[in-house]
């Protein structure tokens, strides 16, 4: 357990969280590891879980019919991927899957959804460490998305 | 009558406005829209520049184009890589081994090497923008022990986009550049990061004080990358970046690439970002 | 005091054009045209507009008979002496395939010598800063060095000023300064149609010596002074006054004004043909068809077109009021920077050959006004 809370304050999304909100936090956590190639989750499952990732690469995709598996993100060490378990319906809207064999700090999305709905302030704290990654993720989808690299037609 | 050229060089008396006759020596397909050319001059002329310097290189009978020398120096060839994005550059890249080629330059500043000797660097290269770095690379490379740590943030479109591969390998083994690549899309093969290059960003580890950026590539890219730098605490005087804009004599006399007061073939096309943040900000300047 | 000015009548004007022709030279000077003065070859003082003047507004321009027979009693058309010193159109090089090999020409280089007759003091000032532009540098148009080395620039002082002139608030004008030669003052002709001519160069006092020419008198050092201040009173526009014009549009790059415009400007270009230091040009290669021979040609351009700015896959300036914004700020602002002097020299051809009629003076207006107000 020691080493548990130790890997999640440590996280650089849990940086200068309040004491009594880790162990809040902790009590929610295990440790999670993922072989290469390994699958997370999956694309309309629960989102029972929010991962910060400790060690290795995890891709986020989204599968075409006759394209395949795009990836449009991977997260890495000291960042963090699962934000769905924050707002409903609580479902993934990608596949998750380790790229190298990858450590990580599973918070569990039910539990961690209770103890913010009992504490409002550990859900606020929560939801501010959660915006920034989801607002640079989206300006990043937007740069994506001008295929800035691509040719001008 | 005498025939003169139209423009010359006051310091050398060089002509400035006649390509000089190359001739391609190699060319190598690098991605699926860019091709790498090796050019030798005809006739052996001493010909010597800096890294982010460009030459305007002639297709006859088509046009010309400004293109960035992408090194490495010193090796009696010039090395150019060209994407095909237009009718003078298609030409170009379709130029097969002992066909003509004209050449002028090499034109403009290129990259502060000597402000970066003994300071950690951060090359930050977007798409085709690695071109123009890689003579500052090679550079680095061979001085490797007069400069501190640097670092690669490469992004491209897709992983076949990625030019120089092999290279890049041998830069970040033998030449202990810590190397971070990006792509926008990627397929199950890929094993590397997917996402934008300012994501990259977190991976270098700058001392602000002792920090020189080297940017290249598109408008937009090196904005937000000079963005995250400054935001990071890197001086905008410590951000370079390299200016793209419509070049037509590279002497700063047919007025075209003009940004706000600078004109970009001659002031640059390197600058500073204290310089070119204010005019990048305003839209169609 | 003015021992150096000197008075030569029509027939020493006369002379002096028969002595450069004798010379070699290309005479140029003002000629009617269609319905406007333009620069072409003379070889006769009766070649230019006698007894003509021109009425100038906004988007306006008319040759009206004047009052007297003067030679020079009109202010500044259409053309610009860029056209003989910077011409629209030229060939750099050429290149031809034999054999094997290919082989590249200069094709600059011109023997040719002339002489404006009829420069204004905008003109000079503008002849100056395309000076400044193509020689000045670290690169020199070696054709237009050439040119400007075997050209003698003989000015006359304006006796009127244009209705769109506003060169007496630019600094430049309307008394001649600068590179000339000579410099005449055409007194109001009556039984004697006499000009006051100062020598600005030895070449200049060798034509004096050449064509004879008799002391000033006091009356008529006067006269002649008091020609160019009443032309300075009379000067139909002015730059606002008390305005930091290159600080304010470098402050103004946002500003509203210029979509407003960017409404009424065609983005005819015509500005900029008519402008005596615009120097903007581009290349374009050609080919015969079996693709054995090249040649490059270099020729006017301007900011106004959507090429200008092109940027594989599209310009960079894609609005009329960017280009516009480019236009009127590279003139008044950003050249300062570039080359220590305002692009403009206030001759206000950009305002009467406009078609419609947009009026440089009343932009700068525009903005400086909304920015105190």
């Amino acid at each position: 357990m020691e080493k548990l809370e130790y890997n999640l304050c440590a996280h650089p999304f849990f940086a200068g969280l309040d004491n009594s909100f880790a162990t809040l936090a902790v009590s929610c956590a295990q440790d999670a590891h993922f072989g290469a190639g390994e699958f997370i989750f999956h694309e309309g499952e629960a989102a029972d879980h929010f991962y910060l990732v400790r060690e290795g690469r995890v891709a986020l995709q989204i599968a075409a019919p006759g394209r395949g598996p795009a990836t449009f993100l991977t997260v890495g060490p000291g960042e963090v991927f699962g934000v769905n378990w924050l707002a409903s319906p609580y479902r993934w809207s990608y596949d998750a899957r380790a790229i190298a064999p990858t450590l990580a700090v599973a918070l569990n999305a039910a539990c961690l959804r209770q103890k913010c709905e009992s504490d409002p302030a550990l859900g606020y704290a929560l939801t501010k460490r959660v915006l920034p990654v989801l607002i640079e993720r989206l300006h990043a989808c937007r740069v994506q998305l001008l295929d800035l690299y691509g040719a001008r037609s | 009558m005498s025939l003169k050229p139209t423009a010359i060089d006051a310091r050398s008396g060089a002509p400035a406005d006649v390509p000089k006759l190359c001739y391609v020596r190699k060319r190598r397909h690098d991605a699926p829209d860019a091709w790498t050319l090796e050019i030798e001059f005809a006739e052996s002329v001493p010909f010597s520049y800096t890294p982010g310097q460009f030459n305007m290189l002639t297709a006859f009978g088509v046009g010309e184009s400004a293109i960035s020398i992408s090194g490495p120096p010193g090796q009696g060839r010039l090395i150019h890589t060209i994407r095909d994005v237009g009718p003078v550059s298609h030409a170009l890249t379709r130029l097969a081994p002992n066909d003509p080629v004209g050449v002028r330059g090499p034109f403009g500043v290129g990259w502060p090497m000597a402000t970066a000797e003994g300071q950690d660097v951060v090359i930050v290269a977007g798409g085709l923008g690695l071109a123009p770095l890689r003579p500052a690379i090679y550079h680095i490379l061979s001085r490797r022990e007069h400069f501190g740590d640097v670092w690669l943030l490469y992004g491209a479109r897709r992983p076949e986009d990625i030019l120089y591969r092999s290279e890049i390998e041998e830069w970040r083994k033998k030449g202990h550049i810590d190397v971070n690549i990006t792509v926008d899309h990627a397929g199950m093969d890929w094993p590397g990061h997917v996402g934008v290059v300012t994501g990259l960003l977190s991976h270098v580890n700058m001392d602000v004080s002792r920090t020189i950026a080297m940017l290249c590539g598109p408008e937009v890219m090196m904005r937000f990358v000079a963005a995250s730098l400054t935001e990071k605490g890197l001086g905008v005087g410590r951000i370079f970046l390299s200016m793209e804009r419509n070049m037509k004599c590279a002497i700063g006399h047919c007025g075209h690439c003009q940004l706000g007061p600078a004109f970009i073939c001659r002031d640059g096309p390197v600058f500073t970002f204290e310089r070119m943040g204010p005019l990048m900000s305003v839209k169609e300047l | 005091m003015n021992a150096d000015k000197r008075v030569i009548t029509d027939e020493q004007l006369q002379k002096l054009i028969d002595v450069l022709i004798g010379a070699g030279r290309r005479v140029l000077g003002p000629v009617r045209g269609d319905g406007v003065v333009v620069y072409e070859d003379i070889q006769s003082v009766n070649d230019f507009p006698v007894g003509l003047t021109d009425e100038q507004t906004p988007g306006g321009y008319r040759l009206v008979e004047a009052a007297d027979q003067s030679y020079f009693g009109f202010s500044v058309g259409p053309h610009v002496w860029k056209k003989f010193l910077h011409p629209s159109q030229i060939e750099l090089w050429r290149a031809r395939r034999e054999g094997e090999n290919l082989i590249i020409e200069a094709s600059g280089g011109n023997n040719e010598t002339y002489a404006f007759i009829g420069v204004r003091a905008c003109e000079l000032a503008a002849i100056s800063k395309q000076d400044r532009v193509l020689t000045g540098g670290d690169y020199v148009d070696t054709h237009y060095q050439t040119r400007r080395e075997n050209t003698l620039l003989i000015a006359v002082n304006c006796g009127k000023a244009g209705g769109c002139c506003f060169c007496a608030s630019m600094g430049t004008g309307p008394e001649v300064r600068g590179p000339f030669d000579l410099a005449l003052t055409e007194l109001s002709p009556a039984d004697e149609h006499l000009f006051v001519v100062e020598a600005g160069s030895p070449a200049g006092q060798e034509l004096l010596l050449e064509i004879g020419s008799r002391p000033a008198t006091e009356h008529e050092i006067e006269t002649a002074k008091s020609i160019v201040e009443r032309t300075a009173l009379t000067m139909g526009r002015s730059m606002p006054p008390d305005v930091d014009v290159p600080r304010l549009l470098a402050d103004n790059l946002l500003h509203p004004r210029w979509q407003e415009v960017a409404e009424r400007c065609l983005s005819c270009a015509n500005c900029t043909l008519v402008c005596p230091t615009c120097f903007c040009t581009t290349v374009e290669d050609i080919s015969d068809l079996a693709g054995e021979s090249f040649a490059r040609e270099r020729r006017w351009d301007s900011c106004f077109t959507m090429d200008f700015s092109y940027l594989h896959g599209g310009g960079v300036r894609n609005t009329v009021a960017s280009r516009y914004r480019q236009w009127m700020t590279h003139k008044l602002s950003t050249w300062i920077e570039q080359f220590g002097s305002s692009g403009c020299v206030g001759c206000g051809r950009c305002i009467t050959w406009c078609p419609v009629g947009i009026d440089i003076t009343q932009e700068v207006q525009a903005i400086a006004g909304a920015q105190t107000g």
